[in-house]
C-alpha cells in the first residue's frame, strides 16, 4: 500500500512541472500586450514612454527565459510574485477569491451527493418503473441545462414570483459576505448558484449511481447474499452501496476539482467573486503572473483529486492496491 | 428623430429633455447609504493620474478633490468650468499664457492636514513630469504647461509655453486628484495601493473586486455637502447581474450606461420607481483603414468606405439596438466647435442623399481598380456598441460592392493588432473625459505626432492644420480651421472614418436624487450633490 500512494505521489511532481511549462508558453503566445488594455480599453489615448514605463514595471520587457526561470524559482519557493494588473501579491488576490469559491463548490458537492446518491440508488432498484423514469428525465434535465442558463432563468423566476407576490422584486444580496459575518445573508447569496450547480453535478452523479447499483445488484454475491435470506436493507446497504460507490467517488472528486476553478460563468451570473471570475478578468487582462497562478491552482487541485480518488480507490478495492 | 436637427442643437435640447426635473421647493434630505454599480471588475490601481479607467474614477472619485472642474449643476456643458478647490475661476494674463489660481482656505486633507498650494502644484508635477518609472497616462494633455508655481500657501500659478484653449478643459479633467505632497514624497506610486483625499467622503474599505465603501467627510470644504451618510460602490460586470440589481432595489444606479433595450426592461417592470436620464456621449465609433495595406493606400478607395454609409438613416434605425444615436463627426455635437448639420452635409459619407453618395463611391471604386473588393473589418469582441456597429457596416459596405468579413477578437489581440499594424481595416472607439476638442481631434493625427493613430500615415499638410486649431485663440477662426480640419481628415483624405456618437441612457431609482447626467461618464462622479428621497 505505501509503495503504491508513494509512487502516485512521486507522479504529481513531473505533471505540475509539465503544466507549468504548457502554461507560460500559451500565455505569451497568445497576441495582446496586459499594458496595452491597461492603457487603451477605455478609448483613451497614450504615449509610448507609457507603454515602455508600463513594460518595464511588470517585467515583460525582459526575454522569456528570463522571466521563464523567474517563474519556475518562484513556484519552487510557492512566491506566484505580483498581479501585473494590481500590483497586489498573487496569494493575496487568489486567497480574497478562494473562500467564495471554495464554500460554493462545496454546497453545490452537499447538494449534489444529497440527491444523487438516494435518487440514483432508487432508480436502479425500481429499474424500468414510473419512478426509475423520472429520475432518469430529471438527470437527463440536468445534463442538458447549463448552470448559467439556470442561473439566470432562476434569478428571473425568484424577481418575479416576488414581485407577483409582494409587489417587490426581490434577488439575493450581490455583495458577498462571509459565513462567519453574517450567516444568513451569506447562505442566501451562495444557496442559488450553489443549487444550480449542484443540479447538473446531481445529474451526473446520479446517472453514475444508477448505473453502478445495476451492475452490482447483478453480480453473483449480491444473489448469494439473497439466497441466505439476507434481509434487502443490508443487502444494499452494507454489499451493493459500497461496491457501486467507486465510479461514483471518481466522478464527484473530479467534478468538485473542476468546480474550484470552474464557476467561470456561474460566478459572473450571480456576480460572486470567485476564482472562476478571476481567471475570466486575469485571462481578458491578459495578466501572465496570475493566470499562471490560477492555472496552477486549477491544475495542482485536479492532481491531487485524482490522487485522493486513487487512494480512495485503493481503500476500497483492495485488488486496485494489491495489483 | 433628434439626429435631424441641427447638431449641436440637438444634443442639447436632448440634455435638457432628459434631465429629471426636481422641484426648486424641493430640499434635499440628508443621511442614508448609497448602493450603487460599478460595471466593471476591478481597476488596476487607485491611482487617478496613472489610470483611464472608469472603473478607477467611479471607485475613487468620490474621496478626492480637484483644482476645477465641470459646473456639477451643469455637467452637461462642454465649457462651463468652476472650481473645486480654488475660489474663483481666473482670467489667463500675460497674452493667455499665466492662469494664477487662489485656493479656498481651511481644506483639509481626510487625515486633519491642511492642503496647501504645495500639494496642489505636487499633485500636478505628478502628473506632467513623473518622476522616472512612474505612468502618468494623460501626460500629453499638459504639453503647453511650461511650469507650475507655488508662491504662496494658497496660491498656484500655470504658465504656459504658448496660449491655447485646450488649458482650462484638460485642467477640469476629473480624473486630476489633488495628492498630498508628502505622500509623493514619500513614494510616488502610494496612491496607487491607499486612499487620501479632502473630497467629500473618507475611505472606509475595499474588497478587491467586490466593493468600496466611504462614509462621509464632516470637514468638507462645500458648505452642506455632502448628503450622504455613505456610500458603497458594488462591482458587477454583467449587464444582466446590473438590470437585476436594479430592478431589485439591491442598487439604486449605476453611472455608466445600459442599451436601449434593458432601459425599456427596466422602465416597464418599475413604472415610476425609475427614472431614465439619458444624454448623448462623447464616445464614438469609427473606423480606421490601414493606409500601407492596398488599395486603402488610395484616397479613392478610403472615400468610397464613407461614402457607402447611410448615417442619416441608418444610425436611427441602429439606436433602437444598439448605444449609439447621434451622427456627428470629428468634435462632439454639444461643443460650440461642433459643425451643424449643414456643414457636415458638405463632406463625404454626410451627403443627404445616400443614392448619389453610393454612385459616387463605386465609381471612385472602379476608377481605383477595386470594384468588388473584399477586405477585412477588425473590430472588438464587445457588444455595446461594437458588434452592432461593425455588422451594420458590414451591410452598408455590401451596397457598393464590397465582400467584408468581420473578425471580432478580445481587447488585448485587437489593440496589439492596431499597433502592429496587422489590420487592413478597423472599427475603434474614441472616448474623452472632458471634451476638449482642441486636443480629442489629436486621435487623428499621424502616428508620429500621435500615436495612439494606428492608421499608419504620415501628412504634413494635416500636421500644419492642426498646428494652427492648437495656437489659435479666437473662437471664430478655431471653428473655421475646425471645419477646414475636419474636412481634410475625413473627406479629402479620409485618413478616419466617423460613424456615430454613443448614447448614454441612466436608468436609476426614482429616489436618487440630485445627480445629473453628463455627456461623460467619468464626469460628476464625486456623489457630493445625490441625496435619498425615501
Amino acid at each position: 500500500m505505501y509503495r503504491y500512494i508513494i509512487s502516485r505521489i512521486l507522479l504529481v511532481f513531473p505533471t505540475l512541472a509539465g503544466a507549468a511549462t504548457l502554461v507560460f508558453i500559451l500565455m505569451r503566445l497568445v497576441p495582446g500586450d496586459i499594458c496595452l488594455v491597461r492603457l487603451g480599453s477605455g478609448g483613451t489615448s497614450f504615449t509610448t514612454a507609457a507603454l515602455n514605463t508600463c513594460h518595464a514595471e511588470i517585467g515583460i520587457d525582459r526575454p522569456w527565459i528570463v522571466q521563464y526561470l523567474d517563474f519556475l524559482w518562484g513556484l519552487a519557493r510557492l512566491d506566484f510574485g505580483v498581479s501585473m494588473w494590481s500590483g497586489k501579491p498573487v496569494i493575496l488576490e487568489i486567497a480574497t477569491r478562494f473562500p467564495i469559491s471554495l464554500e460554493v463548490a462545496i454546497m453545490a458537492t452537499v447538494i449534489a451527493v444529497a440527491i444523487a446518491i438516494p435518487l440514483g440508488t432508487i432508480s436502479a432498484l425500481r429499474q424500468n418503473s414510473w419512478i426509475d423514469l423520472l429520475v432518469r428525465t430529471f438527470s437527463i434535465a440536468g445534463l442538458a441545462t447549463p448552470a448559467f442558463w439556470l442561473g439566470i432563468v432562476s434569478i428571473l423566476v425568484v424577481l418575479d414570483v416576488t414581485q407577483a407576490i409582494s409587489g417587490h422584486p426581490w434577488m439575493p444580496p450581490i455583495d458577498y459576505v462571509p459565513l462567519w459575518k453574517d450567516p444568513i445573508r451569506n447562505l442566501s447569496i451562495v444557496m442559488l448558484p450553489a443549487l444550480t450547480i449542484g443540479y447538473r453535478y446531481a445529474a451526473v452523479s446520479m446517472r453514475m449511481t444508477r448505473s453502478a447499483m445495476l451492475e452490482v445488484l447483478r453480480e453473483d454475491y449480491i444473489r448469494t447474499a439473497r439466497a441466505k435470506g439476507l434481509i434487502n436493507r443490508l443487502i444494499i446497504n452494507r454489499h451493493a452501496l459500497k461496491n457501486a460507490m467507486l465510479p461514483v467517488v471518481t466522478v464527484i472528486g473530479i467534478e468538485f476539482a473542476f468546480l474550484i476553478g470552474g464557476l467561470v460563468v456561474t460566478e459572473q451570473v450571480f456576480n460572486l467573486n470567485g476564482i472562476g471570475r478571476l481567471m475570466v478578468l486575469s485571462v481578458q487582462n491578459q495578466d501572465y503572473t496570475l493566470t499562471q497562478a490560477l492555472v496552477m491552482l486549477t491544475v495542482t487541485l485536479a492532481v491531487l483529486s485524482n490522487l485522493v480518488v486513487d487512494l480512495l480507490y485503493a481503500w476500497l478495492d483492495p485488488r486496485i492496491r494489491l495489483a | 428623430m433628434r439626429s435631424l436637427l441641427p447638431l449641436g442643437a440637438a444634443a442639447v435640447l436632448g440634455l435638457l429633455a432628459a434631465a429629471p426635473v426636481q422641484a426648486a421647493d424641493e430640499a434635499p434630505k440628508r443621511g442614508g447609504t448609497l448602493i450603487y454599480l460599478i460595471p466593471a471588475d476591478a481597476p488596476p490601481s487607485f491611482d487617478g493620474h496613472r489610470e483611464g479607467t472608469f472603473a478607477m474614477v467611479h471607485a475613487t472619485a468620490p474621496f478626492y478633490s480637484t483644482l476645477i472642474r465641470i459646473n456639477p449643476n451643469n455637467p452637461s456643458s462642454t465649457t462651463d468650468f468652476v472650481c473645486d478647490l480654488c475660489t474663483g475661476m481666473p482670467e489667463p494674463e500675460d497674452g493667455g499664457k499665466t492662469y494664477t489660481f487662489e485656493l479656498r482656505g481651511g481644506v483639509k486633507f481626510h487625515d486633519g492636514t491642511l492642503l496647501t498650494s504645495a500639494d496642489v502644484k505636487a499633485s500636478w508635477q505628478h502628473i506632467i513630469s513623473p518622476p522616472e518609472g512612474v505612468l502618468s497616462v494623460r501626460q500629453s494633455f499638459f504639453m503647453m504647461v511650461d511650469s507650475v508655481e507655488a508662491p504662496d500657501p494658497k496660491t498656484v500659478v500655470f504658465r504656459l509655453k504658448f496660449a491655447t484653449t485646450a488649458f482650462l478643459p484638460a485642467l477640469a479633467d476629473p480624473r486630476n486628484f489633488i495628492y498630498k505632497k508628502s505622500n509623493l514624497e514619500k513614494d510616488p506610486r502610494w496612491y496607487e495601493r491607499n486612499v487620501e483625499g479632502s473630497g467629500p467622503f473618507k475611505f472606509v474599505s475595499y474588497e478587491t473586486g467586490q466593493s468600496i465603501n466611504g462614509v462621509r467627510n464632516p470637514d468638507y470644504y462645500h458648505p452642506g455637502l455632502p448628503y450622504l451618510d455613505g456610500f458603497k460602490g458594488i462591482f458587477a460586470e454583467k449587464q444582466a447581474t446590473r438590470i437585476d440589481a436594479l430592478r431589485s432595489d439591491r442598487a439604486a444606479i449605476e453611472f455608466r450606461g445600459l442599451p436601449p433595450a434593458a432601459r425599456d426592461e427596466l422602465k416597464a417592470a418599475l413604472g415610476d420607481k425609475i427614472t431614465v436620464q439619458e444624454s448623448d456621449w462623447d464616445c464614438g465609433s469609427f473606423v480606421e483603414a490601414n493606409h500601407k495595406k492596398k488599395p486603402f493606400d488610395d484616397a479613392r478607395v478610403r472615400r468610397a468606405l464613407t461614402l457607402a454609409i447611410d448615417r442619416w438613416h441608418g444610425i436611427p434605425a441602429l439606436s433602437k439596438v444598439a448605444d449609439v444615436h447621434t451622427v456627428g463627426s470629428i468634435v462632439f455635437p454639444a461643443s460650440p466647435l461642433a459643425a451643424t448639420k449643414e456643414e457636415l452635409q458638405q463632406i463625404a459619407g454626410y451627403w443627404p442623399d445616400i443614392e448619389k453618395s453610393r454612385a459616387e463611391a463605386k465609381r471612385l471604386l472602379k476608377e481605383a481598380g477595386a470594384e468588388g473588393l473584399s477586405f477585412e473589418l477588425l473590430n472588438r469582441n464587445v457588444d455595446q456598441p461594437y458588434k452592432y456597429v461593425g455588422t451594420w457596416l458590414v451591410d452598408e459596405w455590401s451596397k457598393i460592392g464590397l465582400k467584408v468579413n468581420q473578425r471580432m477578437v478580445p481587447t488585448g489581440p485587437w489593440l496589439e493588432a492596431q499597433r502592429s499594424g496587422n489590420f487592413e481595416v478597423v472599427s475603434a472607439a474614441n472616448c474623452h473625459g472632458v471634451t476638449n476638442p482642441v486636443l480629442d481631434v489629436q486621435r487623428y493625427l499621424p502616428g508620429s505626432v500621435f500615436n495612439g493613430n494606428y492608421a499608419q500615415f504620415e501628412d504634413a499638410d494635416e500636421v500644419a492644420l492642426y498646428e494652427k486649431i492648437l495656437h489659435e485663440t479666437d473662437p471664430a477662426r478655431q471653428r473655421v480651421l475646425m471645419r477646414e480640419f475636419e474636412k481634410y481628415v475625413l473627406d479629402t483624405q479620409a485618413h478616419g472614418i466617423w460613424i456615430a456618437y454613443w448614447y448614454r441612457a441612466i436608468p436609476h431609482r426614482s429616489y436618487l436624487k440630485g445627480w445629473k447626467i453628463s455627456p461623460s461618464h467619468f464626469i460628476n462622479q464625486d456623489l457630493a450633490t445625490i441625496w435619498l428621497d425615501r
